[in-house]
């Protein structure tokens, strides 16, 4: 099935979660990552549980702490 | 306030701007900024707003111009180091324009001071560069109120977004709580291109220039990123979060209260 991340065109399998799809996408550490799936931020928790469909836009939402 | 000829003449080019104009113009000469943080964001920023003729710029920060700062930190100059940062950047927005008021403030932004300072201001920029510091900034600006310009850099990308407390997306909608230390690289050993601190701050003034003038869209509801290596812009649309800690329907932090420091250390 196709979906957005971060804009771009990605074919991933059918039932793949969003913990799933990190790893998949080689984020190399997931827990400093928001997602945001439709629009919508994802609760930490929700990861493992919640499965991408077909047609979803996902946002990898990095941490950033630098300013100076 | 009436503009006198010399400064009818300084802003000349935004004044022949049919958005801005001497209303607008004058709109800028009475409001009142504040930067947090004289740094890679906060120099271009406070540089540019002190040009445009913004009335009253307040800089707080606590630390002094070491030699490595000096690569984008543009407000500072070679002669500078050792100097608190305050200094050197209130000494220069005096230099580029005197008309504006400058207000130095040699301390760390923190719970115990930070609504005090942010009290007589219009606009907060953070340029910050820890999540501590952002994370309070953060709730700093929903408890007191005030719009905020919220920025992150690392290496070679950023990213901003402008959060009108309560009726927008905040830091903590997006980003629940700061990261454990050390799990995310934030500054120094992190490395950055000095320019991409530049372009950041530069969209952070003019962010603060166009809530001050009314004009246009902010960036409130967005997320902005900027990957500079592949020159890309994206602006991801992001809501507030029924769930956030400060600003969701079950509110948990109910006080300004100092988020605990993350090193800023890279892990090897
Ligand atoms: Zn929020």
């Amino acid at each position: 099935m196709k979906i957005a991340v971060n804009g771009d065109a990605a074919e991933v399998r059918d039932g793949l979660n969003v913990l799933e799809l990190l790893a998949e996408r080689q984020v190399k550490m997931p827990d400093m990552v928001s997602v945001e799936l439709n629009g919508e931020i994802l609760a930490r928790p929700d990861f493992a549980t919640t499965i991408v469909r077909d047609g979803d836009q996902v946002e990898f939402l990095y941490f950033m702490g630098g300013g100076a | 306030m009436n503009l006198t000829d010399s400064q009818i003449e300084r802003y000349s080019r935004h004044i022949i701007l049919e958005q801005v104009g001497l209303a607008g113009q004058e709109a800028l000469g009475r409001a009142k900024v504040l930067i947090v943080g004289a740094g890679g964001l906060g120099s271009p920023a406070a540089l540019y707003l002190g040009a445009a003729g913004v009335g009253t710029l307040g800089i707080a920060d606590a630390d002094a111009v070491d030699l490595s700062n000096l690569q984008r930190q543009v407000i500072h100059h070679t002669a500078d180091v050792g100097r608190p940062k305050v200094e050197s950047a209130a000494e220069r927005i005096r230099a580029l324009n005197p008309e504006v008021t400058v207000r130095a403030y040699p301390e760390r932004v923190r719970a115990a001071n930070a609504l005090a300072i942010m009290r007589d201001y219009d606009f907060v920029i953070d340029g910050t560069d820890s999540f501590a510091a952002k994370f309070l900034l953060n709730d700093a600006a929903y408890f007191a109120g005030k719009p905020l310009s919220h920025a992150g850099i690392l290496r070679f990308e950023g990213q901003l977004t402008t959060i009108r407390p309560g009726a927008s997306a905040c830091y903590r909608c997006l980003f629940r709580e700061p990261p454990p230390a050390g799990a995310v690289p934030s500054c120094s050993q992190a490395g950055v291109l000095g320019v991409l601190a530049g372009v950041v701050g530069c969209l952070q003034a003019t962010e603060a220039i166009k809530y001050i003038l009314g004009l246009g869209e902010l960036l409130t509801d967005s997320l902005l990123t900027y990957d500079a290596l592949a020159m890309r812009f994206r602006k991801v649309a992001v809501r507030r979060s029924p769930d956030c800690p400060l600003c969701g329907d079950r509110p948990s932090i109910k006080e300004l209260v100092d988020p605990e420091e993350a090193a800023c250390e890279l892990r090897p």
